[in-house]
């Protein structure tokens, strides 16, 4: 099968489906058919495992498609019930406003408990991207505000929305990976993983992170963003924004993104493959302002989501460094 | 707000059959140097699973032991350098899709650590490539892989048959390794066996049909892997349902989540609680997506029922007819995962479908050579052993045997001074041999057997309805119970009083079945098995 074959065949699929329009809830639910709902029965699995093994687990809410399709299986898993953990935003204030207002919205209309934790004391000595570098500021911003939340909430286990494909270090990531008293992540020292039988087992102080989309790609939360309608933050869209070209990377204009002397900003047609902080995520040029159109674009277009991340780039290897030292 | 929502978009069609079958997950083995990696990378290359700047970063690498243009080993290579570092990696996950179906590989490196690795990666596996050179024929890492998969319980198994480039793609070659392997499964008891000549250098046979091999007119690796059957025999077996998790609202709603493991679950069912033993039948079957009349192994929902009864974690929901085992005693073969030997005095937790108990290796019967599967002598479990082994446990568990039911036959021991993962076991079924605790002594008393068999001594009378008893002791017998039919036949030239004072002493359930009734012989039962 030669690839354009296939993603002609898709793109026809793709085409039917969207003209068959809305299905009532009803038709939806019968229709478990698909590898999706292999990969949705297995994260609720998860999601459910650790909420009755753990004393006290919380859901790390980055506000990104991966998320958002994890808050959506919480949902799920606990249903009629409300879902019974808090989430947590680690807040570095170098979020897009738009990713700010979207979060509160939906934490709101979900009735979930939300913590917004912020490094208030190293933002006040000054702690900011452009002069510390993001390995520094994502150390301070991100892993050290991320561990004093959990340390702060005596919080066992922390779900996260990591998938195995996103980066080559995870493909051998478990599904609950173990985090000593500090929250580092030993790498010789994981438990093997065998059926679905997972080791919650820890000690005081210790904790596990727990990674229900596991399984899944980048296709497949999209696919599933899809087929549920799940709301997601509108800066994912296509859309002409305010802009800088640096290097290979498109900078969004918005919170202090500073201009280099030669640098002009322009008016591009793009949109963001994934979410962190404004001066580290880079936008991509498109024209997909639709889910649909979202994803024909990544069934012709490979390219790994993390290369628009300043952060993977900085230093080689650097995502396995960080997570030794707690994030995710 | 300013928050979009996604347009509306159903992905595929229902599938008529209603089983769900696109979600491939398999296992690949092979010793170093088969071309494992080469191999992997190919089916992500030519399925277009590999991502263009991955491609860039690879060619900037400037590596290439590959002939070819690209060096194909190095996409799923992160692990190589992670090896020398010491870092354990037991199974990496890759993952690609085609029109037809997702894949999920549980890529196995390493080579010290093997049995530990293949085990972890084979037990999610419903299939396993297994790499051959086709220049070294079947080594005996290739029979070590095959058995590990027999032993894992995986029924589908194909030999990809590399390098076939090297034997300049010769029918004989393959076709003599293709006979040494297809009868090595065979004799390992793995029901599907195939094998494909493949070059994953040249791509002959893995995504494209080769124009090399003519004589081979056969699947390519991928087509096999696009229709290899997966969960096919789930959905006919009895229900079981570990329940995971016991949802409740204020509004007086109690639901039991769970995962079905196998058999369907359908609303209205009769079903049985254990170990309360408690029945009820299902109410509904509730999701977030609408409630529904049924649900298909693999799938997690919400259960209600009819009753009142008590239901908690751990707890399973079980098809009234056909039930599993039950027992405090288990026979299994345990594959020791941790650099700590088993200390047989110990106890361990064991985790067994939502359910943690204590447990104990309480004697080991022999070690399995796992190029063979053939039997050695005993020793105490140690890192890559595997063991058969008894456990004893101080909570009954439920369970059906690891051959039937993986979810429902597979535990892990967890050391709870450090909570360390250190096995994974897999039940044969019931320890049956006699047993002796160090207290017991003497004749074995009807007392003894009672508590073994799980049940008192019993007799049923059934006259003239032969299909019938034969129909009960199969039941009976399916529960795990000890049973024995007279039948007929047997009534006839028999001298009826021993044999049924033994039946009674053994603590057997003896189902009676004469042609026509006879009152004496009746009286005469009932004055050796007491009133009930
Ligand atoms: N001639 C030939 N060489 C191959 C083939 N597949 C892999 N190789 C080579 O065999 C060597 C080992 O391959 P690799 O994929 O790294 O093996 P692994 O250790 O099993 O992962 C590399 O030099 C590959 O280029 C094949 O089909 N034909």
């Amino acid at each position: 099968m030669d690839g354009l074959l296939w993603q002609q065949s898709l793109g026809i699929a793709l085409a039917a489906v969207i003209h068959m329009g809305a299905r009532t809830q009803e038709t939806r639910a019968r229709m478990r058919t698909n590898h999706l709902r292999e990969l949705e029965a297995e994260s609720i699995f998860i999601l459910r495992e650790a909420a009755a093994e753990f004393s006290k687990p919380v859901m790390l809410y980055s506000i990104g498609k991966d998320s958002s399709v994890m808050l959506r299986l919480a949902q799920k898993a606990f249903f009629p019930g409300k879902i019974p953990f808090p989430l947590l935003h680690i807040d570095t204030s170098y979020k897009f406003p738009e990713m700010i207002e979207f979060r509160d919205w939906y934490a709101k209309k979900l009735g979930a408990e939300l913590i917004v934790h912020t490094n208030r004391k190293a933002l006040s000595d000054g702690a900011n991207p452009y002069d510390l570098g993001t390995q520094k500021c994502c150390g301070l911003l991100k892993t050290r505000a991320l561990l004093d939340a959990l340390t702060e909430g005596s919080f066992d286990a922390a779900f996260g929305g990591a998938r195995r494909d996103e980066e080559k270090s995870r493909a051998k990531e478990r599904v609950y990976s173990f985090r000593d008293s500090q929250g580092q992540w030993d790498p010789k020292n994981q438990r093997p993983e065998l059926w679905s039988l997972y080791n919650g087992r820890h000690n005081k102080g210790e904790s596990i992170r727990v990674f229900p989309l596991s399984n899944w790609t980048e296709l497949d939360v999209w696919l599933y963003i899809a087929e549920e309608s799940i709301p997601i933050v509108p800066l994912y869209f296509a859309k002409e924004r305010e802009a800088v070209q640096r290097g290979n990377s498109i900078l969004l204009m918005q919170q202090g993104v500073h201009l280099l002397p030669h640098e002009r900003t322009q008016k591009i047609m793009c949109r963001m493959r994934s979410l962190g902080c404004v001066p580290c995520s880079g936008a991509i040029r498109s024209e997909a302002d639709t889910v649909p159109k979202i994803i024909d674009e990544m069934i012709g277009f490979r390219r790994s989501e993390r290369e628009n991340r300043v952060i993977d780039h900085d230093e080689e290897g650097s995502m396995e460094i960080k997570k030794r030292e707690g994030y995710f | 707000m300013t928050a979009a929502t996604a347009d509306l978009l159903p992905m595929s069609s229902p599938d008529p059959t209603g089983v769900r079958d696109d979600l491939l997950r398999f296992t690949t083995a092979g010793s170093v140097d088969d071309g494992k990696s080469t191999l992997i990378g190919r089916l992500l290359y030519d399925s277009k699973g590999v991502y263009e700047d991955q491609l860039v970063s690879i060619q900037r690498s400037g590596i290439n032991r590959s002939d070819g243009p690209i060096d194909l080993s190095l996409l799923t290579d992160g692990l190589r350098a992670e090896r020398e570092q010491g870092i354990t990696i037991d199974v990496a996950y890759r993952y690609f899709s085609t029109p037809r179906r997702k894949f999920i590989i549980a890529d196995t490196p390493g080579h010290e650590q093997y049995t530990r690795n293949m085990v972890t990666g084979a037990s999610n596996a419903h299939a396993a490539v297994i790499l051959i050179d086709a220049s070294r024929g079947v080594l005996t890492q290739s029979r070590r892989h095959t058995c590990i998969a027999a032993l894992l319980g995986i029924q589908d198994v194909v030999a990809a048959v590399n390098k076939m480039d090297l034997v300049e793609y010769r029918e004989d070659v393959f076709a003599a390794i293709a006979k040494e392997f297809m009868e090595l499964a065979g004799h390992l008891g793995i029901a599907n066996v195939y094998a494909i000549p493949v070059s994953a250098l040249r791509g002959d046979n893995i995504v494209q049909a080769s124009m090399r091999m003519p004589w081979f007119d056969g699947s390519t690796l991928l087509e096999y892997l696009e229709n290899v059957p997966v969960r096919s025999v789930e959905h006919t077996r009895p229900l079981r349902f570990p329940v995971q998790y016991v949802i409740r609202t204020d509004s007086r709603f109690r639901g039991f989540a769970g995962r079905v493991a196998s058999g369907v679950l359908h609303r209205g069912a009769a079903i049985t609680a254990l170990p309360s033993g408690a029945k009820s039948r299902v109410k509904s079957i509730v999701t977030f997506d609408g409630e529904l009349e049924q649900a298909r192994p693999g799938s997690s929902v919400t259960v209600t029922l009819e009753d009142e009864i008590d239901v908690g974690r751990g707890d399973l929901l079980a098809a009234d007819a056909g039930l599993p085992q039950t027992s405090t005693s288990l026979a299994a073969k345990l594959v020791w995962l941790h650099s700590d030997p088993c200390q047989h005095e110990n106890f361990y937790l064991l985790k067994h479908a939502n359910r943690i108990v204590r447990a104990r290796v309480s004697r080991i019967l022999h070690r399995v050579d796992v190029n063979t599967l053939r039997h050695l002598p005993a020793s105490t479990p140690q890192m890559n052993d595997i063991t058969a082994v008894h456990i004893e446990t101080t909570l009954p568990l439920f369970f059906d045997p690891y051959a039937q039911d993986r979810i429902m036959g597979s535990f892990i021991l967890i050391d709870p001074m450090t909570n360390a993962t250190v096995a994974a076991g897999m039940i044969e079924g019931k320890v049956e041999s006699a047993h002796t605790s160090p207290a017991a002594q003497g004749r074995t008393r009807l007392e003894e057997r009672m508590s073994r068999n799980g049940h008192p001594p019993a007799a049923l009378w059934i006259v003239n309805r032969q299909p019938l008893a034969t129909r009960i002791e199969r039941q009976v017998f399916e529960k795990g119970w000890q049973v024995q039919l007279v039948s007929n036949a047997e009534f006839r030239n028999a001298e009826l009083n021993p044999v049924v004072t033994m039946l009674q002493r053994t603590g057997m359930i003896a189902i009676f079945s004469p042609a026509t009734d006879d009152p004496d012989l009746r009286n005469a039962i009932t004055a050796i098995y007491g009133e009930q």
